[in-house]
Order: C-alpha cells, then structure tokens, then sequence
C-alpha cells in the first residue's frame, strides 16, 4: 500500500464515518440536563485518555506486523531476544499511570454522580414517586396528590427527586438524555435525582428487561416552563380517575402498551404501602385484594439500606 | 480411580521409568483436598446466604424463639465422637487390622447415623410442631438449606461408610482401599469442621 | 405417572419450532442411519464413547462446541433478523415469548455449550501434550466431565421441542425467574442443564490442576511450563474456585421454585440482589476463565509464527495470575445501578480498571515477541493479528463502563452488548479459531487448508465489525438491550447493517465448515510426517501427529523453558531409543456416560416434575459410580515392543527427512 492510496483510505473513512454517525441522535451524548451533561464530559475525558494507549496499540499491531513479516528480510531479525528491562518497565508503567488518572477520576466522579445525592439548584426540588408494575411506569406526585401512568412531567431547571420501587420484578428507570439510570426493585426504595436543563419531550424506558411486556414499557418525559408544569398538574387534577388501593390493584395487574393516564387523586402513602407489602408480614397482602397493611413491620430488613 | 491396581503391578514394574506413573495416593490426595476446597466454597456461598437473610424473618419466628441449644449440642456431640471414632479406625488401617477397622467404622456409621436421626427429628419438629418450614420466610428458607445441605452431605458420608465397610472385607486394606479410607476420612473431619461452624454461627448465635 | 408432561407440551403451533424440529430429526435420523448401515457403532463406541484418552475427549468437546455454535448463530440471526424488522413498533416474527427464550439461549449456548466447551476441549487436548504427561490425573472423570457437559446439551436442545426454556436472559435474574413470573419449565430447563455441566466442569477443573501440578514430565519447573499451560492451570484454579457459587445460586433458586422457599423471592424477606451478587461473584471470573486460555493461545501462536521465543515470559505468568485474582474482586461493575454507595462503586470501578494492567502488559509482551521478528501469516497468526486490534478496542470500552458514572448511562445498553461480543469474538472465538488452526495437525495429522480457512476469517473479521460497531452508535442512541420491538425509527438502518454484518459472519461459519470438508477430503496432500508442522517450540510438537494414544513414548527430560526448540537446535529432537518400557495406560470406560445418561434421565424428570424418575436417575448415577469403584480391571500396559514398533514406523523415515535441513525449523520445511 503506498502513501497515497493510504491517505484516500484515511479520508474515505472519515467521509464514512460522519455518513455513520451524523445522521443519527445519539441521545446518550447529547444530554440535555446537568446530570447528563457530566457523564457525557466523562465518557469523552476517559475515551480520550484510554485512547493515548489504544490507537498506538493498534498503530504497532499493523506496523509491527507489516514491518517485520517473513518476506521482508531487509528487517532485524532477532531470533533470540525475549527479554528487555527498560520495555518491560515501560509497559508496566505506561498502563498503570493511564490508569491511576483515571481512577482518581473514577473517585471523583463517582461520589459527584452518585444518584443519591441530591443535587445543589436554586430551586425547590420536586419529588416523583415511581412504581415500575407489569408493563407499565405509574408516577404519583406526593406534593401535588395526583398521578400519572407512562407520562412524566416536571418544569425545567428544578432539580427531581425520584423515589422509585417496582411492584413486580426488576426494571430499571432510564431517560438517557437527562442521565443516569437505577433499578427499580419490590420491597426497597432506589434514589435517583436528574434536572432537565431545558424544556422538551425525553424518552425514557426501562432499562432492564421484565418479561414479555418489556418493550413497550417506555414513556415519555416531559420537561416544561413552571407554567407548563402547573397547567399538566392540573390536566391531571381534571381527571374523573382516582388512584387508591383498588384502582392500584386493577392497574397493577400484567398490561401492555397502557396509554398515557392521568389519576386527580392519590391515596396518601400509597406509594410506601407499596413497598412495604413485600416486608414483614407473613400474610402477602397485595394491595387492594383485601385491606393494605396499614403498619407492616418496617426495616430491619430494608435492603436498600443493606446496599448503601 | 484409573490407577486403582497399580498398587498390584508396583513390584513387577518397579523400574525407574515407572515414577511418572505410579501413584503413590498423592495425586488422588491432592485431588480429593482440592474438591473439599470446592465443597468448602458452597458452604461459604450458604453461610454468606445465611448471614444476608439471617433477619429476614418476615414477622414470622426467629432462631431465638426455634433453636434449642441442648438438643443442639447433643447432635455436635454425636458428630464429634464419630470423627474421633473415625481416627481409630484409621489408626488401625495403620496397624492392618482388618476386623478392627471394620468395627470403628461401624461404630462411627453408628454416631453418623444417630446425628442425621437427630437432625431428621429437629426439622420434622420445626415443620410439624413449630409450624415453622423452610416456605415461610427467607431466614427460615437460608436455615433449613444451609442446615440440610450439611446433612445431606453427612448421609452421603454414611453411604459411602457403608461402601468402605464392604471394601475392608472384600478386597482387604490394599493400595486403594487405604486411599479411599484416607480421603474419607478427610470428608469426614471436614463435615465436623464445618458443623461446628453451623454450630457456632447459625445456632449460638441465633440465640444469642 | 408423567408429572406436568403432557402432549400438549410439544408446540405444534409454532411452526418455525416444528420446522426446525423436523429438520433435526431428519438429519439425526439421516446420521443415525448411515451409523448403523456402515456399522460403526462399535467403532465409535469403544473408540470414542468410553473413551478416556484426553485427545479423543479434547475433540468430542470440540465436535459439540461446533454443533451449538450452530444452534447459538441460529438464534442470533433470527434476533437480529427480528430488530432489524421490528421498528415503529412492528410486530415482526417473532412473538415476544419466543424472542425472549432466543436470547436467553442464545447467552446460555454461546457461554456455557459452546465457549466452554471449545475451551476444556482445547486443554484437554494440549496440555497434557505440553507438560509431557500421558494422560490427565483422573482419566474416568475425564470423561464424566465431558459427558456431563454433553448432558447440559442434550437438555438445552429438549427444550426446544418439548416444553420452553427460560425466558430471563442469561442469567435468570429473579424475581423474574420465580415461578410466580416464570411458571412454565424453561427456567427449569435452564437450571438443572447449568448443574449438570456445572458438576461437569467442576471436576474438569479439580482435574487439571492436579494434572499441571502433579503430572508435569521430569524437570519441569512451573516457570518452565509453556504459556497456554500457564493460563490453564489460572482457569482451572477459577473454575474450582467459581463454578461452586454458580451452585450454590441456581440451587437456591431451584429451592425458591422446587420447595416454596423464599432465598429470591418479593415476599417473605426474599432478596433477589442476593443471587444477583452470587451470581456475578462466578460470572466475572467465567469471563476470565474463557480469556486466559484464548491469551495463552495467541502466545504460543505468536512466539511460533515469530520465530522468536516469547517476549516477557515472566511478565506474562504474573499477569495472568493477577488477573485471576482481581477477577474475584470486581463483580459489582454488573451492576453499579443497582444503588450501593458511591465508596462502593468506586471500589469496584477501579478493580476492574486494574485488571486493564496486566492485559495492556500481555498486548505490549505480544507486540514485541512481534517485533525484530519473522512473521509468517499463516492462519493462525492472522488470527492473532486481528485478535489483539479488535481486543484493543473492546478493552477500552469495557474499560469505560468500568467508570461508575459512565456505566449509568450505558449500563444495559447495546453498548454493552457490543462491548462484551468485542471481547469475547474477538478475544475468545477468534482465539479458539487460532487455536484450532494452530493444533488441527496435532490432533488429526494433516493441516488445515488455507484457501477457504482465510475465506472464512475474512468473513468473521469483516462481518464481526459490521455486526458489533452500529451496536455501539445504538448504545449511545440510548437502545436498549433485549428488546422485541421499538418506536424509534431511526434506529432501524444500523439494525440492518447489524443484521447484515450477522450475514457475513454466517458466511464466514460456512466457509469455515467447509474449510475442514475439503481439508479432511485433501488430507493426504496435507499430512503432517514430522509432528512439527509450524516449527514449534513446546513439548507436543516433539511427538508425532496425530500424537499416539500414550503421548509420548519415552517422556522428555526438560531443563529450560522451550525445551524442544533448543532439542531441534543441538540435534537433539527425535531421538530414537534403544529400549522401550512397558507404559501403564487406563482402560476405556462407559462409566461416564452411563452416568451422564442417568443425569440426563434425572434432570428431565426434574424439570417435568416426575419424581419417581428422578429418582431412578439419581440411583443410577449413583449405582454406577459405586459399581465402578467395584471394577478393579480399570488399566493395562502397553508391551515396550508395540512402543518401539510404533516409535520405528515414525522416527525412521523422519530422520530421512530431516537429515539436510536446518533442525530449528525442520518440521516446518518438510512439511
């Protein structure tokens, strides 16, 4: 290969590769909130860092290659040599200082992201309790009593405390645009804490498959002006729907590609009765087949906690 | 098991050459200690199970309220001599008693056997009496596994006693009858190593 | 009588199961047939069903690596087929209970019935011939490995017609794989076919430690020891070490699904995390498992094709071993969103980091057993090649979801997806596919052609990267894994480059096929007269190929490492004895596979709930294995004049052939 028909190569992948990757969104790097925005800069930073190693990795693998195969006998040839101090410390070095940044970095940026940890905002953060249920997400606004199910909303700009469980198996609660995920699990509560840094319609899904429903349990989450967020809210208030231990149970039970609903009324705690009929008692009390455990035994068996 | 005659050919093909593939009970030693540590791994996976669901009583009993430590003791007891009476059975391997061997065998299937009845009768007494099975909590559920996987384990133990027992006599004290005696015999040390842990962790400071 | 069996489990009402079902049935009964019209079940039963020469039992685990790889592509061109169709929320066509056992089979075949295999296979068939033994440690139990693992299969393929299997994934996660969400017998399927080869390769493990440690030839030191035997002895410890926790895990949740009990379940203070943990504590240290001896392979195929003794052999045995004791310490980066504390995450985030040390070490030590080299691209070393780019770029992503902050947003993703098929396609498969290039002759005595063998890596190669890459853009796109269909549109073109890259590497599969038809129809051209086809430097190329049942005849004295390189360079190689001594060689046995068979019997009666089989089956397992402890006729010797005739027939003419030329690289010229 000369240098030439090398450089045509180089640039027709180039051309490839934009054809490749320019027509599409990749969601997961173009964040639109803080959260987001962060692990996009990390993502980039630990690439560019692993790529110090990497492309000249690959370059020697090719040139090594090339340079030293069978029919060029211009080239050195050592038979014997297997042994040199100064490489061997070189690439024992070289990986182990790459990977020292990046782990003081992994540290850092661990604790900064953590999704437990609430986020610093001027605003008042807002909390969404999430119920993952078979195959369907159900989003109960304590502060405001009402609820929704597959449509999330809340204003832009202000930080959102979720709360996420699951009634059923394990899911997990992703809208890749505003960043991390976590899992939802029966009988324990996950964190997650995201901001939206503007207004706008975002995907989210479940992330980790639940059974034959599983594809069709995403949503949409929506991010609007305060105005925009009061005018859902009461979209939902509007609703002829309630949600309480009945309603919940019929909602609960295995659907699929349950269209966006909106309940006025939610039963308050019903979020924690949720969780706590999978702790304790030895009757399984399904909420709403007969009355709810009001005071089940909380905690010595709060695994979420045992995971912190 | 493939080399289980060499001890036969031994003499005729006792040339130099022959080392490599003369086993002296070492490779299977060796071989046996491995597959305890594999063993020993499982329980370590069920203690560790133990441990996470060991308050997971789901408001149903507690260790506490269940274990009877007495009883409990007379079972480690049980297991305890056995592994002693086990030693002597070996030490009459040593000494190429046949009947003798036979005999300490015997009396160790003896205590084995009345461990295992001991526990068979504890679990039907939790399930029956105490109505509390393995199916009501997660903790009662880790018990009765990590427990019975012991016992099993014992039984299986006794099984091959038996095995031993009718080697003795069939084929006598050769090569492989010792070998199969000795690795045995560390089973059997290893089930009480373990039961003491059972023991100490599962009932003793369950009642604590 | 035939517990929750019923006709009715057959489903007839999938036509692509039937279709499928039909066609198995044809060719088995087509095979069966002609078995039986040229006689050759005895044959095949003495030779090869009892056997326990660990080179026929090498090749058995390949044979059904082979035959699942094909079942495993199966399934996932039929996934790719689907995505690429199912987008704007078509159905496409496949139902969502049958995607799901796709991909859950398709992850338990490639890992367990075919990765595994193909990987206990190629130790079986080398190590002993590298550490100059005659045979494993445990030869009967050899061959109880093998056909426990046979078991696994036979089951996994049941469940195709007779039932369902699991439709979980992989792993079965609970509480997914609870009866409450499960109730069907696919996860039952999955769990007693794991616990069968589970047991299978568990005493594989036990087995070949004993074997490295105790058996190694006369002088041998550990640091003498070639490289691949290196990484086996590291996998072989993982195995031992590992397997017993994925034990301990699917039997609890037998025990949650067989006898109400409540390790994994929502209620009742279950805790699925539990088994998410215990499994992962063996299911990192199986990835290991599978790389170390794939690392061991492109050492030995590098430094031969190089014509240069390994670079930086020391290096590469303490890489090898930290990496297998890190494997231990970084199983949580499974699963960082599952809410532990960011101490935590960071914790297991920088393990695994660390692990990229001694594998950067391994590439560089590569790198330059390369460099001042003399490389000849043959098959194997093509492989190698492209091994260690496409590693490279697989171990920097995986590197990157090691990041705690990184993996929240690509966790489950296809990034991950393809992260993982970048490491195990093109660090485990395309290190087997070397492997076999690289030991074919020393199996079977011919080499394998060329033309269509370098058809075939093309293929993979090309195919591989067209499969994998628009995964990695899908991951960053924010798909995720699993799915049956989806709304989004635009990810529909990479799908279908995906699907086609999946083409091409079925192509690759066919040429590969094809490869070995002509190879064994040409196999005369190709014959290997010297045992040393590529100018080898480690003990089983010092015997001849196919190496004779008892390996060697006179076992070789070493006192440096690539002692038969350094024989061939003082004309020391080949030397033909006075005398021979009688070898002690152990007698073939059926007592595996009748074993194995009433595990088979057990585990189906198990999965359909027929206990008074089950029960049979674990008699019988038991019955024969106190029946052979019974069998005191279990060895013989081979007369040293049947040696020494065999040894003759060989080294005679051989000395003929390699009188002129240059012993370094004699085999290779002859041959």
């Amino acid at each position: 290969m000369n240098k030439r028909s090398l450089v045509s190569a180089l640039r027709w992948a180039c051309v490839g590769m934009t054809v490749f990757l320019g027509g599409c969104n990749l969601e997961v790097l173009s964040p639109k909130g803080d959260v987001g925005m962060q692990e996009k800069s990390l993502i980039l930073i630990a690439t560019g860092l692993m790529l110090l190693v990497v492309v000249p990795v690959i370059f020697m693998t090719l040139f090594f290659a090339w340079r030293y195969r069978a029919s060029n006998t211009k080239a050195t040839y050592a038979p014997k040599w297997s042994h040199s101090t100064a490489i061997e410390a070189v690439v024992w070095t070289i990986p182990c200082i790459i990977i020292a940044i990046l782990a003081t970095i992994t540290w850092r940026t661990t604790h900064d992201l953590d999704p437990y940890k609430p986020l610093q905002a001027q605003a008042k953060p807002i909390t969404v309790q999430v119920v993952a249920t078979d195959w369907k997400w159900v989003f109960i606004y304590p502060d405001y009593g009402v609820a929704s199910v597959n449509e999330l909303a809340f204003p832009a700009n202000v930080p959102v405390n979720f709360q996420i469980t699951s009634d059923s198996v394990m899911n997990a609660f992703f809208i890749p645009q505003l960043g991390s995920q976590i899992y939802a699990m029966a009988g324990m509560e996950t964190k997650l804490h995201l901001i939206a840094n503007e207004p706008g319609s975002y995907a989210g899904l479940s992330s980790n498959y639940s059974g034959a429903g599983f594809s069709d349990m995403h949503f949409t989450a929506i991010a609007t002006s305060q105005q925009g967020f009061q005018d859902w809210i009461n979209k939902a208030k509007a609703s002829q729907l309630n949600l309480d231990d009945q309603s919940y149970h019929a909602l609960a039970q295995p659907s699929e590609k349950v269209p966006v609903t909106y309940y006025a009324n939610v039963k308050p705690g019903l979020f924690d009765s949720i969780i706590a009929q999978y702790m304790g008692d030895m009757k399984m009390d399904k909420i709403g087949s007969e009355p709810a455990q009001a005071n089940a035994i909380p905690s010595h068996n709060d695994h979420a906690k045992a995971a912190e | 098991m493939s080399t289980s005659i060499t001890a036969n050919h031994g003499v005729a093909h006792g040339d130099a050459h022959g080392h490599e593939h003369h086993d002296d009970g070492s490779k299977t030693l060796l071989g046996f200690w491995i597959y305890l540590m594999s063993d020993c791994l499982i329980f370590s996976g069920l203690f560790a199970t133990f441990a996470a669901l060991s308050h997971a009583t789901a408001g149903g009993p507690s260790g506490k309220e269940l274990f009877d430590l007495k009883y409990v003791f007379g079972e480690t007891m049980l297991l305890l001599i056995s592994s002693f009476t086990f030693g002597l059975a070996m030490l009459n391997v040593r000494a190429g008693s046949r009947g003798k061997v036979i005999a300490w065998l015997f009396v160790t299937f003896l205590f084995g056997a009345g461990f295992v009845g001991m526990e068979v009768y504890e679990f039907h007494h939790l399930i029956t009496v105490e109505n509390a099975g393995p199916s009501h909590s997660a903790f009662l559920s880790a018990y009765f596994t990590l427990v019975g996987t012991h016992g099993l384990h014992v039984t299986s133990g006794l099984i091959w006693l038996v095995a031993m027992m009718h080697m003795v006599g069939k084929f006598g004290l050769n090569d492989v009858v010792q070998r199969r005696l000795s690795c045995l015999s560390l089973f059997w040390h290893f089930l009480d190593l373990v039961w003491i842990c059972v023991f100490s962790f599962v009932y003793l400071l369950g009642v604590l | 009588m035939f517990g929750k069996l019923s006709l009715s489990a057959i489903p007839f009402d999938q036509p692509i199961i039937m279709g499928t079902g039909l066609v198995v049935a044809l060719l088995g009964a087509a095979l069966l047939g002609w078995l039986t019209f040229t006689r050759k079940w005895g044959y095949l039963w003495s030779e090869w069903f009892t056997t326990v020469d660990h080179k026929r039992i090498g090749i058995m685990y390949g044979i059904l690596a082979t035959v699942m790889l094909l079942r495993g592509f199966a399934d996932a061109i039929m996934m790719r087929a689907q995505q690429a169709m199912a987008a704007n929320d078509a159905a496409g066509f496949l139902p969502p209970h049958h995607y799901d056992q796709i991909f859950s089979a398709h992850g338990v075949i490639m890992i367990f019935f075919v990765a595994m295999p193909f990987v206990v296979g190629l130790m079986n068939l080398v190590v002993p011939l590298q550490i100059g033994a005659r045979d494993v440690a445990y030869p009967f139990l050899n061959s109880l490995s093998f056909w426990l693992t046979a078991s696994g299969v036979v089951l996994v393929m049941l469940s195709m017609f007779i039932g369902d299997f699991a439709a979980t994934g992989w792993l079965a996660y609970p509480p997914l794989s609870e009866l409450k969400f499960s109730p069907s017998v696919g996860v039952d399927y999955y769990i007693w076919a794991l616990q069968l080869s589970g047991l299978g390769t568990t005493l594989s493990g036990i087995n070949f430690v004993v074997t490295i440690l105790k058996m190694r030839t006369p002088g041998m030191k550990l640091m003498q020891m070639p490289v691949f035997t290196w990484t086996a002895l590291v996998t072989n410890i993982l195995i031992v070490a590992a397997f017993p926790v994925l034990t301990v895990a699917l039997a609890l949740l037998a025990a949650d699904r067989y006898l109400d009990m409540h390790f994994f379940t929502n209620e009742l203070g279950g805790n699925a995390m539990l088994y998410v943990n215990l499994i992962w504590i063996w299911g990192h240290p199986e990835v290991y498992i599978l790389i170390l001896p794939c690392f061991g392979v492109f050492s030995e195929v590098v430094a031969t094709f190089s014509g240069k003794p390994l670079f930086g052999y020391k290096s590469m045995v303490y890489a090898t071993a930290g990496i297998g004791v890190l494997s231990f310490i970084v199983w949580l980066h499974h699963f960082f969103t599952m809410g532990s504390g960011a101490d935590v995450n960071a914790f297991f985030g920088i393990t695994t980091m660390i692990i990229s040390i001694p594998t950067g070490v391994k590439l560089f030590n590569w790198l330059f057993t390369m460099y001042r080299g003399r490389i000849r691209f043959t098959l194997p070393m093509m492989w190698t090649v492209a091994f260690m780019v496409t590693f490279t770029i697989g171990g920097m992503t995986g590197v990157l979801m090691a990041v705690p902050g990184a993996d929240f947003v690509l966790h489950n993703s296809l990034f991950l997806i393809a992260h993982f098929h970048n490491v195990i396609i093109g660090g485990v498969l395309f290190g087997l596919f070397a492997a076999i290039n690289y030991w074919w002759p020393k199996a079977f005595g011919f080499k394998l052609e060329e033309r269509w063998g370098k058809a075939s890596f093309w293929c993979w190669v090309v195919g591989f990267y067209m499969a994998f890459m628009p995964l990695y853009v899908l991951g960053l796109m924010g798909m995720t894994r699993r799915m049956n269909h989806y709304a989004n549109p635009a990810w529909q073109p990479y799908l279908i480059v995906a699907a086609v890259g999946a083409g091409i590497i079925a192509l690759g599969i066919g040429f590969m096929l094809l490869q070995f038809a002509v190879s064994i129809r040409n196999r005369a051209a190709n014959r290997d007269l010297t045992g040393d086809p590529w100018g080898g430097r480690t003990l089983e190329w010092a015997t001849s190929s196919p190496a004779p049942f008892y390996n060697f005849a006179v076992l070789p004295e070493v006192e440096e490492l690539d002692q038969f390189w350094a024989d061939k360079e003082h004309k020391r190689a080949y030397k033909q004895h006075q005398h021979y001594a009688d070898i002690h060689m152990p007698r073939n046995t059926g007592a595996g596979l009748i074993m194995a068979a009433f595990g088979t019997v057990m585990g189906f009666a198990l999965i359909w709930h027929i206990w008074w089989l089950a029960i049979v089956g674990l008699v019988g397992m038991v019955g024969t294995f106190v029946a052979r402890a019974y069998n005191t006729d279990v060895d013989y010797y081979v007369p040293g004049a049947e040696v020494e005739k065999i040894e003759r027939a060989r080294l005679v003419p051989l000395h003929k052939l390699i009188e002129n030329v240059d012993p370094a690289s004699a085999g290779q010229k002859v041959a």
